[in-house]
């Protein structure tokens, strides 16, 4: 009962404070610039991406459509979104630190454990609602503007088109495993967050982690190629699979699987120095 | 409401280390149902740790910590649950109104209250017409008030006070002070108020404790406390050695405690002061002024000063 309370206050802070706004709002800034972008200049970049698939491919229909306006989206947004997502999460401990309110928070009959769970459910529901609303710009908004159609997808072994009537569904798994990419880097910055005494700290260190990870991830060194598949960073574009033909079940579980463990262990060190933390702030 | 025989605090022997800095070494005291109870100590004393332990906001190195009969660590959401606290400054989300503030902490507390009690408490503690108000605009004093407010909401046992004062101008500490009298008076609370100013302690609580460097040095009822102690009274007179030598001839140069360039400082009991006097004046000796302090608030300003 009392955990339910104390999710309903972190909804209610989140909700009250202007930085969870930024997101949002960068999101709907990004995808307005994009579809202002493709709406202009679509037609002449659709050219330049299947002109040497041309003289082999005769393309039929509108391939500027709003599910290929949607994919790109995603593909681009999911880079930048860990930010906007750090930016509250990251604030969830480190936030009442510095302001001085975990003085107060914890010394009500709640117990230390229950307080991080409700941050951190009220931390997956707002990361929740930033990918609802690129999904909802990206998919019912393009597709408003572009109308529906095939998508085609450039991948490294070639162009894919998948029909409309099986996109759905694709979409859908789509932005499940990218949620649950984001929950990973919500648990990352909460982790740091309990950490810190101050909102800045935990918001770089998580865009230091990501950008580091992302960097390991990409150097073809043999050495660093042991460590790269159990690199959260290598899983976070996993969502992508779902537009293979046929589809790579095994590596879309393994993603997942990975992705769990990490915010398991991640949550597990947080519930752990939370509840050993002395308050001195 | 008089204080009963009923221990609600029993700390024994608290110590916290950080590392190799002890912030507490030796803290014990008990506060008995009905005590304004004041814990008196000088800056760094280690009075905000003792507090934050008591509160499980700090795990204590070693010693017993038992609120309302239980221990603290095992039993730590039923003890918190009989307690409102503000510790050290009141914070509260500067995004929210003093109304959401009060109806988030509340509810944390365990209670159901309505707008209408969070109104009245808002109202009790003088921020009528602020509830809707966020809390940017809000003033030390201000936040204050409201910090009591929230302490007040789910109708605890206990009230600790970590410095209520710190900050406040004076109107502001009369304030806050008549606020914490009524809460003793009208409210029937038993408050842990905790001061670095003797006089503030004397002004409200009915027993106390002094720690310093980390340890509790005396405790007891406040009354007892000052009155038992003999006076340390300054005699400003216009020739020392003349006033030191009229009482050596009257047998009294045991009293002298310290001499300094213009006064004799003389430990003595309040009825002796007119009797000294006389024996200057009908001496010659010229008495520009005669100041008295109690031995303890000497020895307190010593502390703070060593």
């Amino acid at each position: 009962m009392m955990f339910w309370k104390s999710t309903y206050n972190e909804f209610l802070k989140i909700a009250a404070k202007p930085r969870s706004y930024i997101g949002i709002g960068a999101i709907t800034l990004i995808v307005a610039i994009i579809l202002f972008a493709m709406k202009t200049d679509g037609l002449s970049f659709i050219s330049f991406v299947t002109a040497p698939f041309e003289q082999s491919l005769a393309f039929e229909g509108d391939i500027l459509n709003g599910n290929l306006i949607a994919f790109i989206i995603l593909q681009m947004l999911i880079i930048h979104v860990p930010l906007l997502i750090a930016l509250v999460t990251g604030d969830l401990v480190s936030g009442e630190a510095a302001m001085g309110t975990i003085r107060l928070l914890l010394t009500k009959p709640i117990s230390r454990t229950s307080i991080l769970f409700s941050k951190y459910l009220a931390g997956c529901a707002y990361t929740l609602v930033i990918l609802l609303w690129m999904a909802f710009l990206a998919l019912i908004v393009g597709k408003w503007l572009f109308g529906a159609g095939d998508l085609m997808v450039l991948n490294s072994d070639g162009l894919i088109v998948i029909q409309e009537h099986d996109l759905a569904w694709r979409f859908l798994c789509g932005f499940g495993i990218a949620y649950l990419s984001m929950i990973m880097i919500s648990t990352l910055s909460l982790t740091l967050s309990c950490f810190s005494e101050n909102s800045i700290g935990p918001i770089v260190s998580t865009m230091a982690i990501i950008i580091l990870f992302t960097i390991i991830g990409t150097l073809d060194v043999p050495s660093l190629n042991k460590i790269q598949p159990f690199l959260f960073t290598s899983h976070m574009v996993s969502w992508r699979n779902f537009f293979e033909d046929p589809l790579p079940t095994k590596k879309i579980i393994e993603s997942a699987m990975i992705l769990i463990i990490h915010i398991t262990a991640l949550l597990s060190v947080a519930v752990y120095k939370f509840n050993r933390k002395d308050i001195l702030s | 409401m008089t204080a009963t025989d009923e221990k609600i605090v029993e700390i024994k022997h608290l110590e916290k280390s950080y590392g190799k800095f002890k912030a507490v070494t030796d803290v014990s005291f008990d506060v008995y149902r009905g005590d304004v109870f004041g814990f008196l100590g000088p800056n760094g004393a280690g009075k905000s740790t003792t507090i934050r332990t008591m509160l499980s906001l700090i795990r204590p190195t070693s010693g017993e910590l038992k609120l309302f009969g239980k221990n603290l660590l095992s039993d730590r959401n039923y003890i918190l649950g009989k307690i409102g606290c503000i510790v050290e400054k009141p914070d509260f989300y500067k995004y929210l109104s003093a109304e959401k503030n009060i109806e988030l902490f509340a509810r944390l507390s365990g209670v159901t209250v309505t707008k209408s009690k969070v109104h009245q408490i808002i109202e009790f503690v003088g921020l009528k017409g602020r509830e809707k108000d966020k809390l940017n605009g809000f003033s030390h004093g201000m936040k204050q008030r409201l910090g009591i407010a929230q302490t007040l909401i789910h109708d605890p046992e206990l009230i600790i006070l970590d410095e209520p004062t710190t900050g406040l101008d004076p109107q502001g500490i009369i304030d806050i002070r008549n606020l914490i009298l009524q809460l003793k008076n009208e409210h029937n609370k038993t408050i842990l108020l905790s001061s670095h100013i003797l006089s503030e302690i004397e002004l409200i609580a009915n027993r106390m404790v002094i720690i310093n460097k980390g340890k509790s040095i005396i405790q007891g009822s406040v009354k007892d406390l000052l009155n038992a102690q003999e006076l340390i009274v300054s005699f400003s007179v216009d020739d020392i050695n003349k006033a030191k030598q009229v009482l050596d001839n009257a047998s009294m140069a045991n009293l002298i405690d310290t001499v300094e360039q213009t006064s004799l400082l003389l430990h003595l009991s309040q009825e002796k002061i007119p009797i000294i006097n006389k024996l200057f004046c009908d001496n010659n000796i010229n008495v520009f002024s005669i100041e008295a302090k109690r031995k303890l608030e000497d020895y307190f300003l010593k502390l703070i000063k060593g």
